[in-house]
């Protein structure tokens, strides 16, 4: 056998690359996912129950709502309807991934759908947009996360109260993540501009209705007024437009 | 093993994934608008945002506005480290740690 030796170092530097790259991920999941442990628990739900969800529909709001629909006596319908409902944002993720996933094959299209989340969506685009970043180094990216959740959520159907609330400002992780990847998007005043309406759009909504239309509705809202300002002042400096567009 | 919530997490498992999907496997294929790329460009930045702003300065079900929280007094040290650094990493534990200093202070 002569294996090529480059290319099982190069599986490994992806290996490497995505973890490196999951693990403020992995430490934002990681007490949301105990706590959701604790929570399903106390509903009824064994850790293997918490397991499967998790795995199955690997959504963090929408599975601490689920279970809070379940102990409140909802059916399996308005469950699964709410759950359709919270995650449509991923619709617009989606789409702004799909960018840098051109030719990829429908299987692996279809593995990378079932690691878009809020988290992973951020971290990756980021990359895809900075640097030498693929598709399988994105995949690490989104696997790792999801065993950090899904084995978050067991241990804390196991392993109840483990770590305390608060513990390491750990609460904020995801919080100063999120803070850390938009300053990474604001890449000239149009999208400082934008992320401001943006901002300002969400939490004006997010006090008016209830749920988290709000996420979808002032990313419309605010997206579009910066198409409508580029396309009104064609020249603007503001514009660097990425990659994919330069080609065409 | 409980079949019904197997079964709950399976439909929810499944009306998750088609909008996590369906952008990939049918605007991939395709050549997008210009307007439409543009348009796309300027997502990113609008999500991050809209997930952020109310997590800092809103609280409670229904939301309310609630200005005093370390929440927002530790979101300003963390932005700067984010734009000095831009280190995800380094910005993510630095914003824990204040968070939780910040959090034994105010109780």
């Amino acid at each position: 056998m002569t294996a090529p030796a480059p290319k099982e170092e190069n599986l490994a530097a992806v290996f490497k690359d995505g973890v490196k790259t999951a693990w403020p991920i992995c430490l934002g999941y990681f007490p949301i996912g105990l706590a959701f442990g604790v929570i399903a628990g106390k509903a009824g739900l064994s850790p293997l129950d918490i397991g499967l969800m998790s795995v199955l529909v690997f959504a963090g709001s929408a599975q601490f709502i689920a279970v809070s629909m379940l102990t409140g006596g909802a059916g399996l319908i308005p469950v699964v309807m709410t759950a359709f409902v919270v995650n449509l944002r991923h619709l617009l993720m989606s789409s702004s991934l799909s960018v840098f996933l051109r030719d990829l094959g429908a299987w692996r299209t279809a593995l990378y759908g079932y690691g878009v989340t809020d988290e992973s969506f951020a971290v990756n685009l980021t990359k895809f947009r900075d640097e030498s970043w693929d598709w399988r180094r994105a995949l690490v990216v989104n696997h790792t996360s999801n065993a950090a959740w899904v084995g978050s959520t067991v241990i804390g159907g196991y392993a109840g109260e483990l770590v305390p609330p608060g513990a390491f400002g750990l609460d904020y992780a995801l919080i100063a993540m999120f803070l850390c990847l938009l300053v990474f998007q604001l890449r000239g005043p149009l999208y400082t501009a934008v992320a401001v309406v943006s901002g300002g759009v969400a939490v004006l909504f997010s006090l008016l209705f209830p749920g988290n239309f709000y996420i979808v509705a002032a990313s419309v809202i605010a997206a579009t007024l910066g198409l409508v300002f580029i396309r009104r002042r064609p020249g603007t400096p503001a514009l660097q437009m990425g990659t994919e567009e330069t080609k065409s | 093993m409980n079949t019904d919530i197997l079964l709950l997490s399976f439909f929810m498992g499944l009306v998750t994934y088609i909008p996590r999907w369906f952008p990939l496997a049918f605007l991939s294929r395709r050549r997008l608008p210009r307007w439409f790329t543009t348009w796309l460009d300027f997502i990113p930045v609008s999500i991050l945002s809209a997930l952020v702003a109310p997590a800092l300065i809103t609280s409670g079900e229904p939301r309310h506005m609630d200005i005093l929280r370390p929440e927002l007094f530790v979101a300003v040290p963390t932005f700067i480290i984010a734009l000095k650094t831009r280190s995800l990493g380094l910005t993510v534990v630095a914003g824990m740690l204040l968070f939780w200093v910040a959090g034994m202070w105010l109780r």
